[in-house]
């Protein structure tokens, strides 16, 4: 009965409020080919949510459909995608008889700082607003304070880099490492660590001689210009911004950017499709 | 739905029925990717959107209509589909919602 806690919702809710991983998979339309057999229809609305027990929970209707459609889901999962995808009654491709909705429940994006400065207070709020979670790193204790960074989820005293080889392995191309430390000495070896994961941006502040500097560093530590090219620096768009708050939204439009493969235009001078 | 999710539960606590919209699908420009989701209680009460506001009105007539008869479809909105419903994106876009009671 409507209203009434059934299981699988409050499986949901409990797994996306805990940032654990999960899908679900709706039969949202049924279109039946002349040959298909109605009996052979899933139910609408019959829905499968994997990721949040061992076993994924609940039916389409048929073991056949829902082998198929927990193998595509997982690979929904995996990739963070969410979309409609179309099947035959019993999970045969190339068939549109019935359309899933296999939505993705993905834990937030990961935000590593790393420089306990002003800049990093702002960043860390605007990082906030677009989803992120946060984490201030900086190796002195003194400045890497949870009441300096009260936006940012989590604050660890930790050389930079040392932090990086213990989360790195696990960072994916939707999260971003922003170097803020304007310090050789914890920006060389952060850079470095950085480079060995698979982030999708890696940002590195500095004035152009900084950076000129940091590049020299990194070649003589045996870094490609490949690789090197994979670092945004001097870090963010060109706004012409001054204020921490204003760097913070560069930070962030070059890092929406980059995912988007967009140049930063404005649209008012370019031309096609927006989104 | 995360945003929305202590609306759903604070309604079906109250035992209140509850008609939940998803984007699953997104033809050519639009606000709003698939899974943005909108909710509606039987009182008419809204939590989330599901575009720029250009359709919500309509999908809270629609989502009513759901509590009332139980159904669950694909609701489609957009400016150059035939069978679209009169409500369009200004965008020049169409979505495609599903709308069902959240009654699972």
């Amino acid at each position: 009965m409507t209203g009434e806690p059934t299981e699988l919702f409050d499986l949901l809710s409990r797994a996306i409020e805990s940032e654990t991983p999960a899908v679900l998979a709706t039969v949202v339309g049924l279109d039946p080919a002349d040959e298909t057999d109605p009996a052979d229809l899933p139910e609408p609305g019959a829905k499968i949510l994997i990721g949040v027990d061992d076993e994924p929970l609940g039916s389409l209707g048929n073991d056949d459909l829902d082998r198929v459609v927990i193998r595509d889901a997982t690979g929904e999962l995996s990739a963070g995608t969410t979309g409609l995808r179309h099947y035959g009654p019993r999970g045969e491709a190339r068939a549109d008889d019935v359309a899933v909705f296999v939505e993705t429940f993905a834990p937030p994006p990961q935000m590593l700082i790393f420089g306990a400065v002003d800049f990093t207070a702002a960043l860390s709020r605007v990082a906030k607003v677009l989803g992120y979670r946060v984490t201030v790193c900086d190796a002195r204790p003194v400045f890497a304070t949870n009441q300096r960074f009260p936006y940012a989820d989590e604050v660890v005293v930790d050389w930079p880099n040392r932090l990086l080889t213990k989360v790195g392995p696990k960072l994916s191309g939707r999260d971003a490492i922003c170097i803020l430390t304007h310090d050789p000495k914890f920006d060389i070896p952060a850079a470095l660590e950085a480079l060995q994961t698979d982030v999708g941006y890696i940002g590195a502040m500095g004035s152009r001689r900084t950076t000129e500097d940091r590049n020299e560093r990194l070649r003589n530590e045996g870094v490609s210009d490949a690789d090197l090219s994979r670092i945004r620096a001097p870090i963010g768009l060109d706004l012409g911004g001054r204020t921490p708050e204003e760097t913070a939204i560069s930070i962030c439009a070059e890092i929406i950017s980059m995912r988007s493969g967009r140049k930063a235009a404005a649209l008012k001078d370019v031309s096609g499709a927006i989104h | 739905m995360k945003e929305i999710l202590p609306d759903l539960r604070r309604w079906r606590s109250q035992g209140l029925k509850v008609a939940l919209a998803r984007v699953v699908d997104v033809d050519g420009s639009g606000p709003r990717l698939p899974g943005a989701a909108m909710a509606v209680n039987e009182n008419g009460e809204v939590a989330g959107s599901v575009s720029g506001g250009c359709v919500e009105g309509a999908v809270v007539t629609e989502s009513l209509q759901c509590l009332e008869d139980g159904s669950r479809r694909i609701v489609t909105f957009g400016y150059s589909d035939d069978e679209a419903f009169a409500v369009g994106l200004t965008c020049g876009g169409t979505i495609h919602l599903y709308l069902e009671p959240l009654d699972w």
